[in-house]
């Protein structure tokens, strides 16, 4: 039996295996994944990101709880149940590659569920809030079919927005006290949020937080999402239908309490009807493609510059760098030198 | 192409509330370029082996202090092997009394650190029973 045969059985020791191969970019990896491919797509995914210590990881822990609850087997909106997966991306060391993954702390309601799958993985580098791999793993769980997928980025500042590229609904978490109403017009990650949660809503201050979100909303004219991607427009979401402000998603805000459990099942209703919005309106297919074309470019991109790697000898790649640095070339005389004096 | 990345779950099983050691190592194992996939205080057993199949890590800590490492450890590596992961190295860390010792190291703890180990030691162990497989 293949790898990815076993995952489809819910072997979740071979779906471990697997998620660490396709994390360290292995051939086995891509075997497997290019199997899996085909039954990727159903999946809900949902994004998380929020400054560091906003208390994404709890907020978490309480939605997957709230989605996995298990009375009378429906979730706490009435609905069936759903297998979940978690993703937590912590920053690694940009000195030493290590890194110190502490989500699970703050998920340990979560252990024991069979129908919970929590996987840890360290940026390795990147620098948009997730793993270059991270869209992989995604796809390995949609494969295995859990129903739900939750991507939670690394504490992020005003510009790791990735996350908006991978899933189909992104909750931006707030917390009181971390910014005015010049942070909150700022452009950047308050833009990416499909959901706007105020967390730790028992806090002084959440008013505040509240009124500066709101007047950014207000000020805010509803655009539809394109996205950029090293300088090139990537997607342009063409109006499907002529009305189209009635079609625009206007992200709500929602006010919760991760550790004491307030606001949850609201903010698991909400989640659930940007997913029927994203479904009704043609959304969900229209963020699907620019998502894989965005991967497609970016695998691309790398194959490339590998490919192009493996026919330059390294000695001439050092001595155009050597002549770079001693100030004789520039950087694109350079580039234009390297990749045989043609323009770029 | 990434290399091969070492991944360890430090994990404190049982109900002592002292981290300090733990944090120490997981610190040491970061800095020394592994991924350290941190769990926290108070965990069962069940909990420890379920989150080192999710995170499929090549070693696990454990931490203990409270004295119940004969009832806590040896579930530990039967839950391992039972959910097949006999190959992942146990490791063992906190006040474990001499005698207890070679019992620990029959069920397969790898090593055990008592006070004042250096962390250099415990990263080099753990490297070199992850490179053994």
């Amino acid at each position: 039996m293949t790898l990815a045969e076993s995952v489809l059985r819910g072997n979740r020791l071979a779906l471990a295996r697997l998620l660490t191969l396709i994390e360290n970019n292995t051939q086995e990896g891509r075997i497997a994944v290019n199997e899996l491919f085909p039954r990727t797509g159903r999946a809900h995914l949902v994004g998380v990101t929020g400054a560091p210590g906003t208390g994404k990881s709890s907020l978490v822990n309480q939605l997957v709880r709230c989605i996995r609850n298990p009375q009378n087997g429906k979730n706490c909106i009435g609905e069936e149940k759903q297998k979940v997966a978690v993703v937590a991306v912590d920053p690694s060391s940009p000195f030493t590659g290590g890194a110190i993954l502490g989500d699970r702390v703050r998920m340990q309601d979560l252990s024991g569920d069979p129908g919970v799958f929590i996987r840890s993985m360290a940026s390795r580098g990147s620098l948009g809030g997730l793993a270059s791999t991270t869209s992989g793993l995604v796809q390995a769980f949609d494969a295995a079919g859990f129903d739900l997928i939750m991507i939670e980025t690394v504490g992020a500042g005003q510009a790791e927005v990735d996350i908006a590229k991978l899933a189909h609904t992104t909750l931006v978490i707030e917390a009181p006290g971390l910014g005015d109403d010049i942070q909150a017009i700022k452009a950047g990650i308050l833009e990416i949020a499909d959901v706007l949660v105020i967390n730790k809503s028992d806090r002084p201050g959440v008013e505040v937080t509240e009124r500066a979100l709101r007047s950014m909303l207000q000020l805010a004219h509803p655009v539809p999402r394109i996205f950029h991607h090293h300088g090139a427009v990537e997607l342009v979401n063409v109006e499907s239908s002529a009305s189209s402000t009635e079609e625009m998603w206007i992200p709500p805000i929602h006010k919760t309490n991760a550790i004491e459990g307030v606001g949850i099942e609201e903010l698991v209703e909400e989640i659930r009807s940007h997913k029927q919005f994203l479904l009704d309106t043609g959304g969900w297919r229209q963020r699907d493609s620019a998502r894989l074309q965005s991967e497609l470019d970016i695998m691309l991109q790398e194959s490339l510059v590998s490919r192009w790697r493996s026919r330059v000898p390294e000695n001439e790649y050092l001595r155009v760098l050597d002549e770079v640095v001693t100030r004789e070339i520039s950087p694109w005389q350079a580039v234009d030198l390297l990749l045989g004096g043609g323009a770029a | 192409m990434t290399e091969r990345k070492i991944r360890v779950l430090v994990a404190k099983p049982g109900l002592d509330g002292h981290d300090r050691g733990a944090k120490v190592v997981a610190r040491a194992l970061r800095d020394a370029g592994m991924e350290v996939i941190y769990t926290g205080l108070r965990q069962t057993p069940e909990m420890i082996s379920e989150s080192a199949l999710q995170e499929d890590v090549d070693a696990v800590g454990l931490s203990i202090l409270s004295g119940a490492h004969m009832a806590l450890v040896p579930r530990v590596v039967e839950l391992l092997k039972a959910n097949g992961q006999e190959d992942v190295s146990v490791f063992l860390g906190g006040i474990i009394p001499d005698e207890d010792v070679p019992r620990l190291k029959e069920m397969g703890v790898a090593s055990i650190y008592g006070p004042g180990t250096s962390t250099e030691k415990i990263v080099e162990d753990i490297r070199r029973e992850v490179r053994k497989e």
